[in-house]
């Protein structure tokens, strides 16, 4: 997918959670959106995106959500 | 065929008084304020009448209904007295036998005497009612002046005026008042003279008229009658279904001859519409049988294919064939399923559970990822549950009602009727529209505050109004402290107290003046019970999550939920939007809202289907579009959605269609999306199959057939058949048996089934061992997530802005006579009231650009440019240009882009930075549209060619 679509898409969710004032909570929850409503292959995608890229266009707090929360569960095998 | 009962006057209003009297001898008991036309009927008797008829208030003008009541003078009319305690009244005496004959003799006397040829004959009250007093003969001649030869009126498509068989009791100029709202018709002149009129206009179709058809329904002769009674006669049975077209979700009696449907009369018993209805369901179902149907299905191995018909069987096994190999080639995740909110609840049902263990990933999402995907999100995340709090009917009890980015009267027209109704009995009126739609100021009905905000600034003017809200003082504190979560009220008041969110610092952003803002707010926090209805106005906006929870705060904050009256009310688009979510049909959920991840719920739904599901979610519609142009989607199976038409960004959306390798589509027609497919199944009408559709206020209602599927299956049945074919039997014999597995593993649905909905007629979720006959208001005594939770609604701004290469901003809706895409409404008389789309355009707007009305304007954005007609109207602010997207040629949606709201990707139809210029011919994709529809249309009619030979 498009990795600036989906950079942009990342930035809105930060946009949200942004005005709380618990700034490690804003992160759990923007890591906690990604994780329940993007399917893996767009966080994988991001954060490949985020390890390779030096200036990612992220918000900092989307950008440290990612890196500090995000992951790709082990789905169920392909089987 | 039986008839609905008739009990001449509306029942009583008043429920805490019982009053008995005796009636021809029998003794009844009834509602104090009931008239005693209403009471004899509850008695089992029946009075003569002719004006009053029980939609309607007592109107008392044909004066053959009087009675005699022991001990008062004269003959009162029982339509217009009410009952009282101990009253003894005789309805059948000499006397009055007399009285009634004579009224009768001189109705008749005026009226042509065809009943044998009439339209109306076997279902004609002038007609029952000569036989009721034994009319035997008329004793002044047609010598006089009389009416015979008025003139009739054919000009409304659906239903004439036959001028000649009027007997001027109004029925039908009150059923426009009191039911519809509209008063489109007058009765002009004065006594002999007097007929009813449709306005000061020629005609019906002329005139103010929206054709609701209550007129039709009222009219106790054959004077406005329905077309289609006309061509084939009374009908001999009826069949109780819903309508298939909005949100609303209106019950109809579907009256039949065989299997033809001669009309559909709005059900008196309808939950949703208690008799009433508008142009699409009562007339406009004429689509089911057009000739454009498929009913055949049919394959191709490529778009540029001609069209090749098969059988079911061979149809079934290509598009099975093809999934395995695109999955075995591409992986488990290379393909997935889009249904529609025109589908069954057991139809999105089946598709989902075909996709997560058939297909074996999450890959499936529904159309209303397009429309109220926010509603689903934002009212889970502060009330607990995906779904509008109230009833329609609550409405009656609402002291102030606030609209926002809504248009009832042409999206949700029977409930726009009735919002009308309770205003024009007082309640007051708030409308958040960037246009002037019909409720602002229409006919008894004024909008106390239109807040007419820019497209996009939904967010700052709730966030404003909150403001007003907690620095006045106006909160209900008692309310929210035992209701909600204290720590996310006080973190929120905090936010919207600030002064940067003042209708004053938020004026520049809304462009609404901060004092209409402070007084609407005040207006809504402390004038008794206060209502928000909102609609994709809401949202369909980058924002549109965030406005739906904006909505909620301040419902909560002022304590406007829980009770009748008040509540948070989306209006669903489609009439089954609220169902096809809480089907499971979005990625990341199954049935009734629960996460793919919840170990529990997976563990139940693989217990129930035998197959191990997924735990992530998978692919929203516009992810699986993406992912089809990156080459890692490859075929879909899409069943009644056409997202080549209704998806923002067109030309997208069709690259990405034409980037799959299979594309399944289940329709009734060749649609725009079938124009990209390789497999066509057949689909059937909502006329021709069993099921439930779940409408706005969460009201399951039966869809029943009526006909044989002219496909030769339900929709259903076809899922099931693809699903075998994958190796994944659904042995279910009847629609029902979906909806008991439904049941089953759905908390909220445990109690429901085709059984019940029999027993009940319909029922609002949730229903089951707590609510065994449904819950028509929710969160009543506390909150279904326990407590309700305040989030925080910041302001930002779109990134689709205005700028000088773009001034303008399109913002996109709907009308009335048209539904959605337009796939039905086009194919039936609808047309006559929207032949095209066309762009509305502010008079000064119009005029910088040189551009007049009627012209055609080329209108470009970032995402492409589109040409259509404009009309000049001042609806629209300057700034702001609107158009509609019925019609695919007009190409509303190659202008749209895909900016999208944040939290669940529901594209910003809502706002489009636009320029518009004259020009003189279509645009390039319009052309290349037409080129691409007429070898479309080539390649389909080679099949009837083959077919021929
Ligand atoms: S069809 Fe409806 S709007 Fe038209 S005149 Fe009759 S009641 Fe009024
Ligand atoms: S058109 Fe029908 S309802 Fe209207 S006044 Fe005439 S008879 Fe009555
Ligand atoms: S379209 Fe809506 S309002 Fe009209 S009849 Fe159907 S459900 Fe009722
Ligand atoms: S029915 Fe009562 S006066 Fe006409």
């Amino acid at each position: 997918m498009n990795i600036e679509h989906l950079v942009k898409m990342a930035n809105q969710i930060g946009d949200f959670f942004r005005s709380y004032p618990d700034h490690e909570q804003a992160k759990k929850d923007i890591a906690s959106h990604l994780t329940r409503f993007w399917a893996p292959q767009m966080r994988q995608q991001i954060l490949d995106y985020v390890a390779e890229t030096p200036d990612t266009g992220l918000h900092p707090l989307v950008l440290s959500a990612i890196r500090e929360y995000v992951k790709v569960k082990s789905a169920k095998s392909e089987a | 065929m039986d008839k609905q009962a008739d009990y001449g006057t509306p029942a009583s209003r008043v429920t805490d008084r019982q009053v008995t009297l005796e009636i021809d001898g029998k003794s009844i008991t009834v509602a104090a304020g009931t008239s005693i036309m209403h009471a004899a009927v509850e008695a089992g008797i029946s009075i003569p009448k002719l004006c009053a008829t029980d939609s309607l208030e007592p109107f008392g003008s044909c004066r053959l209904c009087l009675v005699e009541v022991e001990g008062r003078r004269g003959y009162p009319a029982s339509c217009t007295t009410p009952v009282d305690e101990g009253l003894k009244v005789h309805t059948q005496t000499p006397k009055l036998a007399d009285i009634r004959r004579g009224v009768m003799e001189l109705y008749i006397s005026d009226h042509p005497l065809d009943c044998l040829t009439c339209s109306a004959n076997g279902d004609c009250e002038l007609q029952d009612m000569a036989g009721a007093v034994g009319l035997r003969e008329v004793r002044y001649g047609y010598d006089g002046s009389n009416h015979l030869d008025a003139e009739k009126d054919v000009s409304n498509p659906y239903f004439q005026f036959d001028a000649s068989k009027c007997i001027v009791c109004s029925r039908c100029v009150r059923a426009c008042e009191e039911t519809q709202g509209t008063f489109a018709l007058t009765i002009s002149g004065r006594g002999f003279d007097s007929k009813v009129a449709a306005g000061n206009f020629d005609n019906f179709l002329e005139s103010e008229c929206v054709s609701c058809g209550a007129c039709v329904a009222a009219c106790p002769t054959a004077t406005l009658m329905e077309k289609t009674v006309i061509d084939h006669g009374q009908p001999e049975h009826s069949v109780i279904t819903t309508c298939a077209y909005c949100g609303v979700g209106c019950s109809f009696r579907a009256e039949m001859k065989g299997e033809q449907v001669v009309r559909m009369v709005p059900d008196k018993n309808g939950g949703a519409n208690h008799g009433h209805s508008c142009v699409k369901g009562r007339f406009a179902w004429g689509y089911a049988t057009h000739r454009d149907r498929i009913t055949t299905p049919m394959i191709r191995k490529s778009i540029k294919d001609p069209w090749q018909e098969v059988s079911w069987e061979e149809a079934i096994s290509y598009a099975a064939s093809e999934l395995k190999r695109i999955q075995a080639k591409h992986g488990r995740n290379s393909i997935g399923a889009i249904t529609s909110s025109r589908c069954t609840n057991e139809e999105t049902y089946l598709v989902q559970k075909l996709v997560r263990a058939a297909f074996g990933n999450n890959n499936v999402d529904t159309c209303a990822r397009v429309c109220h995907s926010p509603t689903g999100y934002g009212l889970k995340q502060t009330l607990g549950e995906s779904a509008g709090t109230q009833t329609f009917d609550s409405v009656m009890k609402s002291d102030v009602i606030m609209v926002i980015g809504a248009n009832p009267t042409d999206g949700h027209p029977v409930f726009g009727s009735q919002m009308k109704r309770r205003l024009r009995e007082g309640a007051k009126l708030i409308i958040a529209d960037p246009r002037e739609i019909d409720l602002v100021s229409g006919p008894h009905v004024q909008a106390d505050y239109h807040l007419k905000l820019r497209p996009g600034t939904n967010v700052a003017l709730i966030t404003a109004m909150a403001h007003v809200v907690v620095t006045e003082g106006l909160v209900d504190e008692e309310f929210v402290r035992s209701r909600c979560e204290w720590d996310s009220f006080e973190y929120w008041s905090e936010f919207v107290a600030q002064p940067e969110h003042s209708p004053e610092a938020m004026q520049a952003a809304t462009g609404v003046p901060a004092a209409d803002v402070r007084a609407a707010a005040r207006l809504f926090a402390t004038d008794g019970n206060a209502a928000i209805y909102y609609g994709l106005g809401v949202t369909e906006h980058s924002q549109g999550s965030t406005m739906v929870m904006g909505i909620a705060n301040l419902a909560m904050a002022t304590g406007n939920i829980g009770r009748e009256g008040v509540g948070v009310n989306p209006l669903r688009g489609q009439n089954n939007v609220q169902g096809s979510c809480d089907m499971g049909s979005f990625p990341h959920e199954f049935p009734g809202y629960r996460h793919v991840s919840d170990d529990a719920t997976r563990a139940l739904f693989e217990a129930a289907w035998g197959r191990p599901l997924d735990n992530e979610p998978g692919l929203r519609i516009p992810n699986m579009l993406d992912f089809a142009i990156d080459g890692s989607f490859k075929a879909l199976y899409c069943e009644g959605e056409d997202i080549a038409q209704s998806d923002p960004n067109t030309q997208h959306v069709t690259h990405a269609l034409s980037s799959m390798e299979c594309v399944i589509v289940q329709d009734l027609f060749l649609n725009e999306t079938a124009m990209y497919a390789h497999v066509f199944l057949p689909g059937c009408s909502f006329l021709e199959k069993s099921g439930t559709f779940t409408n706005a206020e969460r009201r399951i209602s039966p869809v029943r057939r009526v006909m044989t599927p002219k496909n030769g299956y339900e929709d259903w049945q076809v899922t099931a058949m693809l699903s075998e074919a994958l190796g994944y039997p659904m042995p279910y014999r009847h629609a029902s048996e979906i909806m008991d597995e439904i049941a089953r593993l759905t908390p909220t649905f445990h109690g429901v089934s085709f059984k019940r909905l029999e027993e009940l007629g319909s029922i609002q979720w949730p229903c089951n061992e707590q609510h065994p006959t449904g819950t028509p208001i929710m969160h009543v005594d506390e909150f279904v997530r326990g407590k309700g939770r305040f989030m925080v609604t910041e302001y930002v701004p779109t990134s689709e802005k205005v700028n000088a290469k773009y001034p303008l901003i399109l913002t996109t809706g709907r009308i009335l006579s048209q539904y959605n895409v337009g796939a039905q409404t086009r194919r039936t008389d609808n047309v006559a009231w929207h032949p095209e789309d066309q762009v509305e355009i502010h008079p000064h707007d119009a005029e910088d650009r040189g551009i007049q009305d009627g012209d055609w304007v080329g209108i470009t954005s970032r995402a492409g440019n589109t040409v259509q007609r404009a009309r000049i109207s001042e609806r629209v602010q300057p700034g702001v240009i609107y158009t509609t997207f019925h019609h695919p040629e007009s190409g509303a949606n190659v202008i749209t882009t895909d900016n999208s709201d944040w939290a669940t990707n529901c594209p910003e139809f809502k706002v489009t930075a636009v320029e518009v210029t004259r020009v003189t011919q279509l645009s390039e994709w319009q052309r290349n549209y037409q080129e691409f529809s007429d070898e479309q249309i080539a390649l389909a009619q080679q099949r009837d060619e083959a077919r021929v030979e």
